[in-house]
Order: structure tokens, then C-alpha cells, then sequence
């Protein structure tokens, strides 16, 4: 699973609500998503491309469980999501929804624009005739799921299978 | 243990979930779940739709607890909406345990006695780590981890490393367990991300359910997985009081229960220390609970607006420090003071015992119960240039309001004598002044 895309380079402690404020949380996820990380960046959410990488420092998406600000950056097209530490919560709600979210130490190198190449299996990250710098990599069921779309494909797949069981039995 | 290795509570508690005999950290592994807690911003409005793909059905409707605090009262019609469905949800499947409007989740959930030492529980919302307060290994999940949780009764973890918190010394007066945590969100850092935090001590002792419920609140702002409080008589005292049993693998005596979950004193943990007794009342500067320092670095400072409200600051032990400093005095001209009592148990009690009285007269302005301006949500919200200072717990910017407001965090003692002075103030000389020395009630 390969993501490339252009790098938009974030500091630390970015929190859940410059990623996604409360004060839309009652809004339709697409128009929500207009007001992603408008505070700190407020050509973002207009001008990224699918599949640009966002690329965080230390403790990125600390704060709220609202998983709506992972879901803002997928429904922007967000490919992938570096950082050199998550928050954990934000980092699972990026796996669940199927939006790679990878730890790499290395992410304070990445500059603003730079064209990016990230494996999620393998784990690294490439610039464009560049640099190559590893991530850290994700157990194996992790890979799986993301690959998948998230948990819920994942749970599809469970729950299919236990129903066919059923109806074998 | 078996195998004859030392582990710590957190360990013990996520062996029994997932049926192991020992874990250790960073192993990843699968939980059985106890309790299951979703509330209606990320429960059935966003987890409905993800059963439906999933084509599953609640678990085990005995183990889900549905609060709706985050938009109680409903203030526009879209709310009333999430309301509705959310009481649709419960009575379609018959999710045993509703809580509606009768206050903020991590709060209610003690309260009617849902959380039980050595239980693993899933909270659907960051400050879920609230419920370690009680023994509980209760960590924070988004929507579709909820979903799964619900679908399965399962969930994924890695297994964190423990962090044994000593808390040395005792808090003087004025000074309280709020204090304590900004002051390690600005000494620990917040990116705990992969330990849980486990407190003990002399102050720890001492404190009040109320105020441990601080202590692992914020473990959210330090950034870990979850925090823990083995448990104590206080803590076997309050969890009785409800009336409510504990799930029946988790029954036993009080001293069979603080046999099993604890930590054994040679379980391999990293350590660290900090002196309540040498502690000043702390406040946050914008916009990062890490931020903080003593109150002398911004006493002075101008506000508009102070807060009392939100799980981590409302509860009947803040209304409490709230009243030993307003008893008798009033809120400044130009400032406002707004009080949202942490649950409806809350106001009713506050009411009962005369602080709400106490309260009123001096000015403050009651809200209703819920997570309220905390969230951005409910009453309370800031204008562009306005300066708040509040008893919540966090303050990002934008989370209070307009992303040009500005919201320091406090105690409930700082934020009411700096309503009373107008400005940031420092609440010892108010309470010097009445003698009062230690006014935190000892109930939870």
C-alpha cells in the first residue's frame, strides 16, 4: 500500500480541536471538513490534494476522542498522516477509518511541499528524488485493516464469516 | 501471579480481559469488555450507521451505558435531533442503563455505581480515564472503535508500561488536586502516549474520590493510555453507597478486592515523583494545559468571563472550594461567573447543603448540567478577544468559542477569587482571610 503526495508540514502538540473545532461537530462531515486545521492553517482544507501527506511532530491530534478529526483529513483526501509521535486515541481513530497513520521519528525533516512517497506496509517515507527515512512499522493485523478500509470492513469480513458458521451449524 | 511474576494493576486487569495468565507491555492483545460507555455526540448517532454496515447487533445490552451530556439541554433543533435519536437508539436496542440529561458521563457513571476495581471498560470519549479513579482499567475510544466494541464486546490494546506516580507530602490549603495535575501536565509533558499512570502516596490518601477523580481526568492532558488508583476503604466506602453491585466475577470483600487489584510492590515500572506540599495553586496560560505555572506568573491578568464547570471541575467538591471563596462576597462588575454543577446529583445536593445558595448570592449564574462550554457546545461561549478563566480541562484554541478567545485553566478556588477580584487572582489570601482552613468535604 503506496501513498504519494505533497507534504504540509505541522509543528507539535497539534490538537483535536485545531483539527476539527466543536463548534461544527453538528455540521455535515464534507462541510465540516472545510474547517479542518483552520486556525493554525487556513488555506488547507481549500487547497490540499488526494493524497498529500500531512506531516506532525510530537503527540499529533492530542485531546478530544472525536474521531471526526481524523475523518476530516480523510474526507479532504489526506493519504497518509506522519507524525514523529500521536495521540493515541487519534492515531487508532486514523487506523479505524482506514487512514494510514504512521510514527516517524525522522518527520522534523520533511519540509512544506515536498513530494512524498510513503509505503504503509514496508514502512518508510521517500522524497521525491530524496531522502528515505523509516517509520515504524504497524503489527501485521494493522496493515490488514487499514488495507481494508478500517474496522469496519474488517468487522464485515468477522461477521460474514460467523453468520455463514451459523447457517453451517 | 501465575508464573510467580510481579505485575502491576494495570497488567492484572488486562490479563483477566483478555485471558491470559500474565501480559507485559507492548504486547498487543484482545479485551473482553465489562462495560461499554457511549454518549451522544460519538454514540448512536455515530455508531448506529457503522452496526448497520457491520450487520451486528449490540453484544450485550446489559454491559452499554448511554449518557447524553454533550448536547443537553438541546439548545437548537439539530441538537434536539441528536437527542432523539439518541433516545431512539436505547429504546431500539435496549441498551439497559440510560442516563439523559442527568449530567456529564464520567461523572454519572460513579455516581450510580457502574464502575467496579479490575473492571476493563471502554469509554467512548478521551476522559473515559476518569474511571481509574475507581480501580477500572477505562481507556478512551473514537466512534468506530465504539462501533466495534458494541459489535463484539471486544477491543484491541496495547498493553501500556505502568508509571508509578508517588505523591509525596500533603496539598496545603487552597491548593488542590487540579493544581497538582497542571503542574505535572507542565513538568511530566503531555505525550505519555503508551503508559498508564498509576497514583499513590501520602497526599493521594488523603484525597477525596472527588479529587482522584481529577487525578486520572486529566491523565487524558498528560497524554496516556489511562491511569489508575487501586483500591482503598474511601474508594470501597463510595462504590457500596450506590446500591449497585459489581459484575459477579469482580465480587468479593473489601480486602479480597484490595488483595487482587493492586500493583505487586516488585512489578517491573517506571517511577516518578512530586511534592504536593511544596505546591501553589496553578494556572494554565493559553492555549495548552502544559502551559501552567504558579498563579504569580499571571495574577493580575485580565478576564471577562470565569467557569466553573465540566467533568474535572464541577463536581460537589468544587462547588465547595468555589463556595469558600465566594461566601459572602461578590463577583466583580465586569466579569462574569458561570457555574454548570457537574450532574443533576450534583446541583441537588449543592442545593440541599446550602452552596448553591451561597453561590447564587454571590453573583454566579447557574447553567444546566452537561459538558457544556467545555466542548464548545453548550452555554458559555467566548467572543473574539474575550479571556476566560475556567475550571475545565483543557484549552485549545478554538475549543471554548472563537479561535481568538483565550481560556486559562484553574482550580475552583483560583477561578472564583478571580471572579471576585475581576482578574487572575490568587485564592489563599481569601481563604487566609476566613481561616478557612482545609474546606474540601471529604465525601465524594
Amino acid at each position: 500500500m503506496r501513498v504519494s503526495g505533497r507534504a504540509w508540514v505541522f509543528g507539535d502538540s497539534i490538537d483535536t480541536d485545531v483539527l476539527m473545532p466543536g463548534a461544527y461537530m453538528k455540521l455535515p462531515a464534507a462541510e465540516r471538513a472545510r474547517h479542518c486545521l483552520e486556525s493554525i492553517a487556513p488555506d488547507f482544507a481549500a487547497s490540499v490534494q488526494r493524497g498529500d501527506v500531512v506531516v506532525g511532530g510530537a503527540n499529533f491530534g492530542m485531546g478530544s476522542s472525536r474521531e471526526q478529526a481524523a475523518e476530516a483529513l480523510l474526507t479532504l483526501g489526506v493519504g497518509a498522516v506522519l507524525a514523529r509521535s500521536f495521540a493515541r486515541i487519534f492515531q487508532r481513530n486514523c487506523l479505524n477509518l482506514g487512514l494510514p497513520a504512521l510514527v516517524c521519528e525522522d518527520a522534523g525533516e520533511i519540509v512544506q511541499s515536498a513530494q512524498l512517497e510513503v509505503d504503509v506496509a514496508e514502512g518508510w517515507v521517500r522524497v521525491q528524488g530524496g531522502a528515505r527515512w523509516p517509520c515504524r512499522p504497524l503489527p501485521d493485523f494493522l496493515v490488514r485493516m487499514v488495507q481494508s478500509g478500517g474496522l469496519i470492513p474488517h468487522l464485515q469480513q468477522a461477521q460474514r464469516a460467523r453468520n455463514v458458521a451459523q447457517e453451517n451449524a | 501471579m501465575i508464573h510467580g511474576l510481579a505485575s502491576t494493576l494495570a497488567e492484572k486487569i488486562i490479563a483477566r480481559a483478555s485471558g491470559r495468565g500474565q501480559v507485559r507491555p507492548g504486547e498487543t492483545l484482545v479485551c473482553r469488555v465489562d462495560l461499554a460507555m457511549i454518549h451522544d455526540s460519538g454514540g448512536p448517532r455515530r455508531v448506529a450507521p457503522k452496526l448497520a454496515q457491520i450487520g451486528a447487533q449490540v453484544w450485550d445490552a446489559e454491559r452499554v451505558v448511554v449518557v447524553s451530556d454533550h448536547f443537553t439541554p438541546a439548545a437548537d433543533a439539530e441538537s434536539a435531533r441528536i437527542l432523539k435519536l439518541t433516545r431512539d437508539w436505547v429504546r431500539e436496542t435496549g441498551a439497559a442503563h440510560f442516563y439523559d440529561m442527568q449530567g456529564i458521563c464520567h461523572v454519572v457513571l460513579p455516581e450510580h455505581g457502574h464502575l467496579w476495581p479490575g473492571m476493563f471498560a471502554a469509554g467512548g470519549d478521551s476522559h473515559s480515564t476518569t474511571g481509574g479513579a475507581f480501580g477500572c482499567f477505562m481507556a478512551g475510544y473514537g466512534a468506530t472503535d465504539m462501533a466495534g466494541v458494541l459489535a463484539s464486546g471486544e477491543v484491541w490494546i496495547t498493553t501500556p508500561e505502568t508509571l508509578q506516580l508517588w505523591i509525596g507530602g500533603a496539598l496545603a490549603p487552597g491548593v488542590s488536586a487540579k493544581d497538582l495535575m497542571l503542574h505535572l501536565c507542565a513538568s511530566l509533558g503531555t505525550d505519555h502516549n503508551g503508559q498508564v499512570i498509576e497514583y499513590a502516596g501520602p497526599a493521594l490518601a488523603e484525597m477525596s474520590i472527588s479529587e482522584r477523580m481529577v487525578l486520572t481526568n486529566m491523565a487524558a492532558e498528560l497524554g496516556a493510555d489511562t491511569a489508575l488508583i487501586a483500591p482503598d476503604a474511601r474508594t470501597m466506602a463510595a462504590l457500596r453507597a450506590t446500591g449497585r453491585e459489581p459484575p459477579e466475577a469482580l465480587r468479593g470483600t473489601d480486602a479480597q478486592i484490595f488483595a487482587r487489584w493492586r500493583s505487586d510492590a516488585d512489578a517491573p515500572a517506571a517511577r516518578a515523583e512530586v511534592d504536593a506540599g511544596a505546591l501553589a495553586p496553578q494556572v494554565a496560560a493559553p492555549h495548552s494545559p502544559a502551559n501552567s505555572d504558579a498563579v504569580g506568573a499571571c495574577a493580575g491578568a485580565a478576564i471577562h468571563q470565569a467557569y466553573i464547570g465540566a467533568c474535572v471541575g464541577a463536581k460537589l467538591d468544587d462547588l465547595h472550594m468555589a463556595a469558600a471563596v465566594l461566601r459572602g462576597r461578590r463577583v466583580a462588575r465586569d466579569c462574569r461567573l458561570l457555574i454548570a454543577p457537574a450532574s443533576a446529583r450534583t446541583t441537588s445536593q449543592a442545593a440541599a447543603d446550602g452552596t448553591l445558595a451561597t453561590l447564587t448570592q454571590a453573583g454566579a449564574i447557574l447553567l444546566p448540567s452537561g459538558c457544556g462550554a467545555c466542548a464548545g457546545l453548550g452555554a458559555g461561549l467566548l467572543a473574539d478577544g474575550e479571556i476566560c478563566i475556567s475550571t475545565t480541562n483543557r484549552n485549545f484554541r478554538g475549543r471554548m468559542g472563537s479561535p481568538n478567545a483565550e481560556v486559562y485553566l484553574a482550580s475552583p478556588y483560583t477561578v472564583a477569587a478571580s471572579a471576585v477580584a475581576g482578574c487572575i487572582a490568587d485564592p489563599r489570601p481569601l481563604l487566609a482571610e476566613r481561616g478557612v482552613a482545609r474546606p474540601v468535604a471529604g465525601a465524594a
